[in-house]
């Protein structure tokens, strides 16, 4: 009893170190989902987007009708018609349907592209900012040419190279996101790379792909992949485009650029079920970018 | 200073080949023989052999580059297949007219995201700062073919006050500063102002709010300067950061025009992009995409230098 009102300096120290322990044993990703859990907004885009993949996944189950069939008698409904309750295409095909199942096509060419990116631009700019020298010349140089071009010309001057196709597209986009993660993968490589912590694993003899792998890795990924998941939102607007002109999805597949696209002849006739799918393109893109800005928040990156 | 402006321009001359190779090689990555691009399909078997012979096709693709540089140089983009024009005929109007689109919605959207940045930046964590950062959200968020779609529904199919189409009465693509062209404007512009809006607003938030930390503004503030006296402050030390995103913007614009020229019909770079890819014109296609892209690698190296000259503190050389 009476140590504790009258505790040595020994013990004080114990106590404020066991006070401290259980926030210093809480990891990186634990303090990351805290901050997420106090941010209303991040947590809400994630819930819709969770619901709008649910949705896409099984629409199937949920659309109430066939995505392809249509009817002549049926076309270009408007919103609130019995059994079409956002009304029909322009082949009289169920709106609520094709939205459903053209999310699938939106959704595959916005993750796609930038998920190919990520993986290739990552690998070329941690080389490139971990070997510095001349490799690093040859990949940044490179890298220039593509940037002199915005990034809408580059998709639709390569696409349109190469004619329409779901293939062609990805392609196309890859090659305009690739150079702008290397850009990034390189200098949060370089700015690891010169850390005391790298210069005492070469120290102690590790060799270069083993401190890639162990140390630079690790502290470059989380930035890197913040950085991809905000291309999402500009690669599902640019994908969604390119089948809007006419590049990328074919029909009569369902796609939410392509849709409208196709039901662009049908403003003076049902004009808001025209705008729809791009309403569905807004949504999915603006809640991806929160989320994007939600995670830089919590991960701490800069930039 | 002097000698980095020169470095600046030399180095963007290995850049201008490199971007010129690519568009070159446009032509070589479409499925087919290249050759198909120059002679129409329907021409016979010896007038391709000697068009091939004609154009150095037999030869290796470096001289083939070589050739088609010194044509292009001399502002010989070859010739349209379906028209049968020279590209550069009709290049010509049509950058007039994406230049018009592109200026009047980089202004607009530069001017809407100054105020609407600096008012963010200024009054930090207010209501006017979510506002304005909703704002900006949502311009780049928007799939912006899509928002020109929404503003024909209400301003053009419900409200009847703009004209939906084209760029001038009767479907004229001369451009001219009347009212009736201008009412042909408005819905594209705004159209195509958002994107920069919401970069700029998000630019000129951080920059003035890093700006109204510093202590030379409280030190203005403590000897008793006015608001209007700090905010010239302000501007001077935020201007050459955004002039430089708004110059970049400039250029995005010019290029990513191209689906809002296609909803509004725009006669543009944008929509002869449009037509040339729905006709496999590859002539056209590698043109229009060669000098938007050199014009985007000089206004690079303009906004560079006009940021040097602006920004004394830029002492790269």
């Amino acid at each position: 009893m009476s140590t504790a009102t009258t505790p040595t300096a020994a013990e004080a120290e114990l106590a404020v170190q066991q006070r401290q322990a259980p926030v210093r044993s809480q990891g990186y990703w634990a303090g990351v989902w805290k901050r997420v859990r106090r941010d209303p907004v991040t947590i809400a885009c994630a819930l819709l987007l969770l619901l709008m993949l649910l949705a896409i996944v099984f629409a199937p189950l949920l659309a109430p009708h066939d995505p392809y069939q249509g009817s002549m008698i049926r076309r270009l409904r408007g919103i609130g018609t019995p059994n079409y309750p956002l009304g029909t295409d322009e082949l009289g095909r169920d709106i609520v349907t094709r939205l459903l199942y053209g999310g699938r096509l939106s959704w595959f060419m916005g993750i796609v592209p930038v998920a190919l990116a990520f993986v290739i631009g990552t690998t070329l700019g941690v080389t490139a900012g971990f070997m510095g020298g001349k490799v690093n010349m040859a990949i940044m140089r490179v890298t220039d040419v593509f940037y002199a071009f915005p990034s809408v010309l580059l998709a639709v001057a390569i696409s349109g190279a190469l004619g329409a196709g779901i293939f062609n597209a990805i392609l196309s986009l890859t090659l305009v996101f690739v150079p702008q993660i290397i850009r990034v993968a390189e200098s949060v490589t370089q700015g690891v790379r010169n850390l005391d912590f790298v210069d005492a694993a070469r120290a102690s003899g590790a060799s270069g792909f083993t401190i890639v792998r162990v140390h630079v890795l690790g502290n470059v990924l989380g930035p890197i992949f913040v950085y991809a998941t905000g291309l999402i939102s500009v690669c599902m607007i640019l994908s969604s485009g390119l089948s809007f002109l006419g590049l990328g999805t074919k029909p009569p597949e369902p796609e939410w650029g392509l849709m409208l696209n196709t039901l662009r002849t049908a403003i003076y006739v049902q004009p808001w079920v025209a705008v729809l799918p791009g309403a569905c393109i807004f949504v999915t893109s603006i809640c991806f970018n929160l989320l994007s800005d939600g995670l830089r928040q919590a991960m701490d990156v800069k930039g | 200073m002097i000698l980095y402006l020169l470095r600046r321009v030399v180095y963007a001359v290995p850049i201008a080949l490199a971007v010129g190779f690519v568009c070159f090689m446009l032509v070589q990555i479409a499925p087919g023989d290249p050759i198909n691009a120059i002679v129409p399909p329907d021409a016979p078997a010896d007038v391709v052999e000697q068009v091939r012979k004609d154009y150095g096709l037999d030869k290796p693709l470096p001289v083939q580059f070589g050739l088609w540089l010194s044509k292009v140089v001399v502002g010989d983009l070859g010739r349209s297949l379906a028209t049968g024009r020279p590209v550069w005929a009709d290049l010509r109007s049509a950058i007039g007219n994406t230049l018009t689109l592109a200026f009047c919605a980089s202004g607009l959207g530069f001017i809407l995201g100054c105020i609407l940045g600096g008012l963010a930046g200024t009054f930090r964590g207010s209501v006017l700062d979510r506002g304005a950062v909703g704002i900006a959200v949502a311009g780049v968020s928007v799939p912006h073919y899509w928002l020109g779609m929404v503003l024909v529904v209400i301003f053009s199919v419900q409200l009847n006050w703009l004209p939906a189409m084209g760029a001038g009465p009767g479907g004229s693509s001369d451009w001219g500063w009347d009212w009736e062209h201008i009412k042909h404007l408005v819905l594209p512009a705004i159209t195509l102002s958002v994107i920069p809006m919401g970069i700029v607003t998000r630019t000129v938030r951080g920059i003035v709010a890093e700006i109204m930390n510093q202590e030379f503004i409280t030190a203005l503030r403590g000897k008793g300067m006015t608001r209007g006296g700090v905010f010239r402050h302000v501007v001077k030390n935020a201007a050459p950061n955004a002039l430089a995103v708004m110059g970049l913007q400039l250029g995005y614009l010019m290029g990513g025009s191209i689906l809002v020229e296609t909803v509004f019909s725009w006669p543009g770079t944008g929509l002869l992009l449009n037509s040339a890819i729905f006709q496999r014109d590859l002539p056209v296609l590698q043109g229009t995409i060669l000098v938007l892209a050199m014009f985007f690698v000089a206004l690079n190296l303009l906004v560079d230098l006009v940021q040097t000259a602006l920004d004394p503190r830029i002492k790269r050389a």
